[in-house]
């Protein structure tokens, strides 16, 4: 289970109403269901997958998150997740405007690009980074829009979202980010998980 | 063909108003069951035929003497689990395998029906069903099952009757039946008329039948339920036990001598007037607009759980169409789970050996009887 799912979970309010976006073979709701009790639906682009929860008693329909949102009507939920899949869509803008309307909060994971890894990575290999968490090749990778930590914090005044909670996970330690350590953990946070809101 | 003997029936005594403005009371349902109803009559799937299937779901059909439509899908370990579920299916008024249909004799003139046998329509199927439920004396049933016009009539039923049943599975159907699916409906009906033995309908009394037109309506109707890709691996311009073409009209290519056995053997064993019937009803179904063009408001006061199954090439009732009815439920925040199973064999890879789809539908019923949903 990924580290991350602990720290989603401690997120959600007990007894929910749940959409995860992105489901995968459906751990995540699963260890929801089990941990907040939680009414968890999920969405999910591979068919194998939307199969591998149907075997395990999940309600998951297969769809895009980009194009297939549209059916929920304003606030279904009261959280939607989004983990670690921002990056791959066309249009991550639209992505977080749909999360936001059909969720009352939205819990969005991204993997870092500023991680000082990456960072190192591409100053003395002068080629893309190819990290344990970003282990595709440039022209393989389906994360066509990578961003770092601070991106995202620019990107909630761009297109004008609330991040009304903010951690980065460092070495499976969680802590919060905030406008004086930011810097920080841009650099070495590996991961940043966001609460946000309309 | 003493087919009688063969055949559970239930006669409905309650009088049924159909949407036609008739009403029919004292009418046969013929029906067959599989496995056994548990203690707590909680383990009951009723499921709905599609135009051309019947009673006989699964096992050797004592009729035809054939293996049962969906024998893939229901039996003993299979999907629809006999050993764990008791399987319950009507043969649909209008049909011609036992229940109140146009080859019936009509009390009143002691003549066969033939089309004065009231129009139906899937609403009218469904009513007719629901009385088995009382007759079996369940409450609700665990889930109910169908695909093409049997998922329509999935549909019709938790409408009409949103408590009955924990579990919904509409597969590879639509909501409304499209100018297509008319098209090819009214194509199989009017090669039916075409045929001079039809005789209005009357051919009963000739001791005729239309063969030839219903084989042609089979035909057509066949094409429909396969795909391109489907049709050119199985049979491309294969020659039928011939080494080259014979510059005439007889079956030059395995493909036409396929489609002229399909047809020759549907004769056998399916009713003309039924045919044309069971299309009526088909290509009136139209749920979004029962619902005053608001297909959300037909699920609005159910608490079933759904599983909705489309097919990648099934072109007849297109993933889009099966999505629309996924989008109506998420609408109205219905529980709803919806998967595309890839298979190139169109339309009929419902009634297919298509694994993924097989085993999604085992593992949603399995998963979901375990769950004890009230």
């Amino acid at each position: 289970m990924k580290p991350e799912y602990k720290i989603i979970s401690d997120l959600i309010e007990k007894n929910a109403k749940v959409l995860d976006v992105g489901c995968d073979d459906g751990t995540l709701m699963e260890f929801l269901k089990k941990n907040k009790n939680v009414n968890i639906r999920g969405i999910e682009i591979s068919k194998k997958k939307v199969q591998t929860c149907i075997a395990k008693g999940l309600t998951v329909i297969e769809g895009n998150a980009e194009f297939d949102l549209k059916q929920f009507p304003n606030d279904s939920f009261e959280y939607v997740v989004l983990g670690q899949t921002l990056q791959a869509f066309i249009n991550p803008e639209i992505v977080i405007k749909e999360l936001l309307r059909v969720g009352n909060r939205a819990i969005v994971t991204i993997p870092n690009f500023g991680h000082w890894k990456v960072r190192l990575n591409l100053l003395f290999k002068g080629t893309m980074p190819i990290t344990n968490s970003l282990p595709h090749d440039w022209y393989n990778t389906p994360n066509i829009h990578m961003c770092t930590i601070k991106d995202f914090v620019k990107f909630s005044k761009i297109i004008n979202f609330k991040i009304f909670k903010s951690l980065a996970l460092i070495n499976e330690n969680v802590s919060d980010i905030n406008n004086s350590n930011l810097i920080f953990k841009n650099l070495f946070g590996e991961l940043g998980i966001f609460l946000i809101e309309k | 063909m003493d087919i009688k003997q063969n055949i559970k029936t239930l006669i409905v005594e309650k009088p049924l108003k159909l949407d036609c403005g008739q009403t029919i009371n004292n009418f046969p349902l013929a029906y067959e069951t599989y496995g056994s109803l548990n203690h707590e009559k909680d383990n009951a799937i009723l499921v709905f035929h599609a135009l051309t299937g019947d009673q006989f779901v699964t096992g050797i059909n004592p009729v035809t003497k054939k293996d049962g439509w969906w024998s893939y899908a229901v039996g003993s370990g299979k999907s629809i689990d006999t050993d764990k579920y008791f399987v319950i299916c009507a043969n649909v008024i209008g049909g011609c395998m036992g229940s109140f249909g146009p080859s019936h004799e009509n009390p009143k003139t002691k003549k066969i029906y033939g089309t004065d046998f009231p129009v139906i329509t899937i609403n009218d199927m469904v009513n007719a069903q629901i009385n088995l439920l009382d007759f079996f004396g369940i409450k609700k049933l665990f889930s109910i099952v169908g695909g093409s016009m049997g998922g329509m009539q999935v549909l019709q039923f938790i409408s009409n009757y949103p408590d009955k049943t924990k579990t919904a599975i509409p597969i590879a159907c639509t909501s409304s039946h499209s100018a297509q699916n008319i098209a090819f409906n009214e194509l199989g009906r009017q090669a039916i008329a075409a045929d001079h033995d039809w005789s209005d309908g009357n051919y009963n009394s000739k001791n005729v039948a239309p063969d030839k037109g219903l084989a042609v309506a089979r035909m057509a109707a066949h094409i429909t339920y396969l795909s391109k890709k489907g049709l050119q691996e199985k049979f491309g311009r294969k020659l039928q036990e011939r080494d080259d073409l014979k510059f005439g009209f007889d079956a030059d290519f395995q493909i036409e001598s396929y489609l002229r056995y399909q047809g020759s053997v549907f004769v056998d064993r399916f009713d003309a007037n039924s045919y044309l019937y069971i299309t009526r009803a088909m290509d009136y179904f139209d749920l979004v607009k029962q619902f005053n063009g608001n297909l959300s408001d037909a699920f609005k006061d159910t608490k079933a759980k759904f599983f909705i199954i489309s097919f990648t090439s099934d072109w007849l009732y297109p993933t889009q169409e099966n999505k629309d009815i996924v989008i109506a439920l998420n609408a109205v925040g219905a529980n709803v789970g919806f998967v595309e199973i890839e298979s190139d064999k169109g339309h009929d890879s419902f009634l297919l050996n298509i694994p993924d789809f097989l085993k999604a539908l085992k593992n949603f019923l399995d998963k979901s009887y375990a769950e004890k949903l009230s």
